[in-house]
């Protein structure tokens, strides 16, 4: 591994009682994108305000920029972009007095602010809206104005909590192509995500995360590989019916699991598969064969589903 | 890296781009801001002035008020009450805006600012904005012919050092606070009413029982009213009432300060 920008070992933090992140180990190097996969309350967002400089570890220790964040956390944050999971942007100021203003934070001259805000508008795709009071913007605007400001002072790392969440299909491409484009330019990007397409779509390592635990590490591809098979079979039978077969199919594959609505067969060939089923004459009322994805592998990890 | 940045700087000057911040969505209301500071003193003027202030000379003379015009008696509590509420809007909306509403102080710890910094930084904001609110107020009464300039300039700053005190405690307060409705209605209707009603705002402390002037000692109006009469028209006072009046809106500014450095270093590493 290169040059590693975050490294943490026996991570924890405890609110009380409640154990949010339990003694995780990772790295993260150097231009890299870096996923933590899990449902809401796996303890995604309390890593990251860790990594973020902002929240305290309760025990561990977590090495970021080559610091230690409770001692250097302004320095650590110098050279952090983050992206909250709710947009925390000053409504009543426009876009650009926002990117403004918040780039004086970082004690960055007022000359390299204003030519950044030029750079950032375009990325963002918000020229024409530079003058636009923010409580006016679109959700979708809103969260790629939130991106922009956490660019402004060209952090190491950019840190995307939930990036995409509430965001409609097409405000979330146009996002995902904004984040591919600076991960091509060698920006170092840790997100939190519940969406594995999403996680797919940009990440090239993941931790997948449940109660606080790393469950399984590695890139979409080997997840997959080393905990699912090539393909998934879905069959419905109708939600009488699919506990009646159950039993049946468990004998045709390695492995089968049933959802409230539909059964997913893992097989390396799921067109053979049906062919079977139907040679059996036990007939789902909807079939489909499709490639495995993170979500059968966290709902191997796990036993449950991402979205829930 | 960009070279650009430079934490030693915020470091040092942190609190001052919070307060600009603060300061550019203040422009967002400068209307409001002088219409407030101006129409309140005016209102107050011709209401009390004209009004309230020609019935109670014309029925006890100036024997209550010490042997001034019942405006000049007010005046100085009027103003010290309209720093006081001025400050606290300005410490309190910010701050309830900042932890909850738009969470915008956790976009600022995201930088290399801390919390000790995003407090001082609306402190100061708010500060400036009393500053201009006094100033309005004081110049209006000199206008009126209430205060004499030579006589009474002292008083925009011992008022505005007043409001300060009322300010960082009301800030290390909202600081703490989470269910803001609650809350604002308690501070509005059990706080602020009865100080404005008993710190010897309208009538002396002492013509009240003497089991309602403790309300009037611990309130911050009281003392900067008492503060604000002795520096305008010359209401007599002990050196020793005015040394004791200093010190505990002293007490109250470092209090205040300090509780609202904890608060906010806590509630945004949680």
């Amino acid at each position: 591994m290169s040059e590693s920008l975050i490294s943490a070992r026996g991570l924890t933090k405890k609110y009380g009682d409640f154990t949010a992140v339990n003694a995780i180990d990772f790295d993260v190097a150097k231009g890299e994108s870096f996923g933590l996969l899990g449902p809401n309350g796996a303890g995604k967002s309390t890593t990251m305000r860790i990594i973020a400089a902002t929240s305290q570890r309760t025990a561990g220790t977590i090495s970021i920029l080559g610091r230690d964040p409770e001692e250097h956390g302004p320095q650590i944050r110098a050279h952090l972009g983050v992206v909250p999971q709710q947009d925390n942007l000053d409504g009543e100021l426009t876009v650009t007095e926002n990117l403004f203003i918040y780039g004086r934070y970082f004690g960055l001259s007022k000359k390299f602010i204003r030519a950044k805000i030029e750079e950032l508008l375009e990325f963002a795709q918000l020229e024409e809206k530079r003058n636009v009071k923010v409580d006016a913007l679109s959700g979708g605007m809103k969260r790629r104005l939130t991106i922009a400001r956490a660019l402004v002072s060209e952090p190491d790392i950019l840190m995307l909590d939930e990036p995409t969440t509430g965001l409609d299909p097409q405000a979330r491409h146009i996002l995902w192509d904004r984040l591919f484009r600076l991960k091509e330019t060698g920006v170092t990007l840790v997100l939190t995500t519940h969406f594995m397409d999403e996680a797919e779509q940009l990440c090239d390592r993941l931790v997948v995360m449940d109660n606080g635990k790393i469950m399984a590490e590695g890139s979409p591809l080997e997840l997959i590989k080393v905990y699912s098979t090539k393909e998934v079979l879905e069959v419905r039978f109708g939600s009488e019916r699919n506990k009646e077969v159950a039993p049946i199919l468990r004998g045709m594959c390695d492995r089968i699991e049933e959802l409230p609505d539909r059964i997913l067969m893992y097989v390396e060939d799921g067109e053979a598969l049906l062919e079977e089923i139907i040679a059996k004459k036990l007939h789902p009322t909807t079939s489909l064969v499709r490639r495995s994805s993170l979500e059968d592998v966290f709902l191997r990890l796990t036993g449950r589903s991402l979205i829930e | 890296m960009n070279s650009g940045i430079n934490v030693a700087k915020v470091r040092s000057i942190g609190a001052a781009y919070v307060a600009e911040a603060r300061i550019s969505q203040m422009m967002k209301w400068k209307g409001i801001i002088a219409i407030v500071a101006i129409g309140n003193p005016l209102f107050y003027l011709i209401a009390i002035g004209i009004g309230v202030g020609v019935l109670v000379n014309q029925n006890s003379g100036t024997s209550g008020t010490g042997g001034v015009e019942y405006i000049t008696f007010i005046a100085p509590a009027l103003l010290a009450a309209a720093a006081l509420t001025g400050a606290m809007d300005e410490v309190m909306f910010p701050v309830l805006e900042g932890f909850k509403w738009r969470k915008l102080f956790f976009a600022m710890n995201s930088t290399p600012l801390t919390g000790t910094q995003i407090a001082t930084g609306v402190f100061m904001a708010a500060m400036l904005r009393v500053a201009f609110t006094v100033f309005c107020y004081w110049a209006l009464l000199v206008a009126f012919g209430v205060f004499s300039i030579s006589q009474s300039w002292d008083v925009v700053p011992i008022t505005m050092f007043a409001a300060g005190a009322f300010a960082a405690v009301i800030l290390g307060i909202t600081a703490k606070v989470t269910k803001e409705d609650f809350f604002m209605t308690i501070l509005g209707r059990l706080v602020i009413m009865p100080m404005f009603l008993f710190s010897g705002t309208f009538f002396p402390l002492e013509s009240m029982p003497t089991f309602l002037q403790p309300i009037g000692w611990v309130s911050p109006l009281w003392h900067a009213t008492e503060l604000g009469r002795h520096f305008s028209y010359g209401y007599s006072i002990s050196g020793l009432m005015i040394l004791f009046h200093f010190a505990y809106l002293s007490l109250l500014l470092i209090a205040g300060l300090l509780l609202a450095n904890r608060a906010f270093t806590a509630r945004l590493a949680k």
